[in-house]
């Protein structure tokens, strides 16, 4: 589904990625976990091609993409759930996930917002309501909504579960999962690594812009490094 | 009474002209956060090239629809040779080259045509109608009509499609739109282009009766910005009540007080509406949360 080969980005002369190689195959849930400022919002970016790359390559499906204008890449399927929600504040839920539907021309977005509010019931309820004055859990489902709307078959989450409470982490979690069967792949970036690793098939440990270890979910959850550096296990 | 009616028309008048450059600046705006002082410009070249077509014998309709399309061409222009190669600019330097733009455009228009002043014949008829007591030019009648055809539809263009949504979604989040697949590029193409038409329209409309020349584009951009900062910059209603009020306050200022001082008086109010009021009579509070 996604491989990317010795990823490189920063800011000015700054370099947060270093040559970054990870790859998801379809239908799976992959992980990425790392500390603040490790890099992984940058690599979601630049997957996303919101951030410039210096160096490197990025495949979907076999086909390059990381000389494509954002625009092109949602169109051949990948899609992102930004950090920090980023929903059009002053827009409608409704607009907003009409607008998550931005690059497609089928007859089904209406089904697939439906989709969208059968899973999220919250915000069928709040379908008028300017999203600026939903709450962050709501805003969170409706940034997740929005990119499901795309139609992704690579969906890109950036931290969903930042700022919410225990129970609201748990129900996005338990979206994830339903995502992956109905067949959409999924990287996860979460600094949650504990509740990520556990819902993922694999995961990926990202630390000052390198992939430092990889492996199933299960076994980076009892990696002695991993416990000590994320998962703050003695 | 009837004078009271007599200045609450002309004011309404230039209020609306005000409005049309006020919305220009706010569709923009909003779109890339540039703050677009050629905007003047395209209201001189609705006017000038109207004019100019009339005289070579091209029908009034047809002369204004080309004037139109000049200005869109020169709002276009504008943005692909000199806004979008300096993207991530600074705003004042976006600001600077804005007002170069202007002054060249300018520049170009008194070479072009020449440095008289201007008029098109009023669409229908010189003959004021009597409204209250108060002699009103029915060509008012066309500039505050159309005005308000134009705020209508590019309402229902905000609100009712998905182009008009993304416009207003890029302006809310411009890195949540680029993730959503809205080319940011074509939104700002739009902006300039609709900009630009709109000030060309205000043009053609207000010319049978302001009259035009190659600078007029100079007061009327101060003008519009000061009305749309009145209103709250980045909001379009408010931009039109903000161009309106400006009208109002000028007309009536000039009437009952002083017509030495109308600019004065409109320019002092704004002053103290803004002390009182950084972000507008209709400045969006900020309703996020996070």
């Amino acid at each position: 589904m996604l491989e990317v080969v010795d990823l490189r980005s920063g800011y000015g002369r700054i370099e947060v990625l270093r040559g970054v190689s990870l790859e998801v195959r379809a239908g799976e849930v992959v992980a990425l976990i790392g500390s603040n400022g490790a890099g992984k919002t940058t690599l979601l970016r630049a997957l996303s091609g919101v951030q410039p790359i210096t160096g490197g390559e990025i495949r979907l499906l076999g086909a390059r993409i990381d000389a494509l204008a954002p625009h092109r890449r949602v169109e051949r399927g990948l899609t992102q759930s930004p950090e920090g929600r980023q929903v059009f504040g002053p827009l409608s839920v409704e607009d907003n996930l009409r607008l998550g539907a931005y690059m497609r021309r089928d007859k089904e977005i209406g089904a697939d917002r439906d989709q969208v509010y059968a899973m999220f019931p919250a915000l069928a309820e709040k379908r008028r309501i300017a999203a600026g004055s939903l709450s962050g859990g709501q805003q969170q489902m409706l940034a997740i909504g929005r990119a499901l709307m795309g139609r992704p078959k690579l969906l890109l989450l950036d931290e969903p579960s930042l700022g919410l409470s225990p129970l609201l982490v748990d129900q996005i979690l338990a979206a994830i999962v339903a995502l992956r069967g109905r067949g959409i792949t999924v990287l996860l970036v979460e600094q949650n690594a504990a509740a990520a690793l556990e819902i993922a098939d694999r995961g990926y440990v990202l630390e000052t812009g390198r992939i430092i270890s990889t492996g199933p979910g299960a076994a980076l959850l009892s990696d002695p490094a991993v416990k000590a550096a994320y998962l703050g296990a003695d | 009474m009837s004078e009271f009616v007599q200045f609450l028309m002309s004011g309404l008048t230039v209020g609306a002209v005000y409005a049309l450059v006020a919305l220009g600046f706010t569709l923009v705006y909003t779109a890339s956060d540039v703050v677009n002082f050629a905007q003047g410009e395209f209201v001189m070249l609705g006017g000038m090239v109207t004019v100019f077509m009339a005289a070579l014998g091209v029908p009034l309709p047809v002369a204004a629809l080309i004037a139109v399309a000049a200005a869109v061409c020169v709002g276009l222009l504008l943005y692909w040779l000199a806004i979008a190669p300096s993207r991530g600019a600074s705003p004042v330097t976006l600001i600077i080259i804005t007002i170069g733009a202007s002054i060249l455009l300018r520049g170009a228009a008194q070479v072009l045509f020449d440095k008289q002043f201007h008029k098109l014949p009023s669409f229908s008829g010189d003959v004021p109608v009597n409204l209250l007591g108060a002699a009103v030019q029915p060509q008012s009648f066309w500039v505050i009509g159309g005005t308000a055809l134009i705020v209508l539809l590019l309402y229902l263009f905000m609100e009712r499609t998905v182009l008009g949504k993304a416009l207003r979604a890029t302006a809310a989040n411009r890195l949540a739109a680029r993730l959503v697949g809205i080319n940011t590029t074509t939104v700002m193409t739009l902006a300039f282009g609709g900009s630009a038409a709109i000030g060309a329209i205000g043009g053609i409309l207000v010319t049978p009766i302001t009259l035009t020349s190659y600078d007029v584009g100079t007061l009327l951009a101060l003008k519009g910005f000061a009305a749309a900062m009145l209103g709250g910059m980045g909001n379009p209603l408010g931009a039109v009540m903000g161009g309106i009020l400006l009208g109002l306050l000028e007309s009536f200022g000039a009437g009952y007080l002083s017509s030495t001082y109308k600019d004065g008086i409109a320019f002092v109010v704004i002053l103290v509406v803004l002390v009182a009021m950084p972000q507008g009579l209709f400045g969006r509070r900020s309703v996020e949360r996070v």
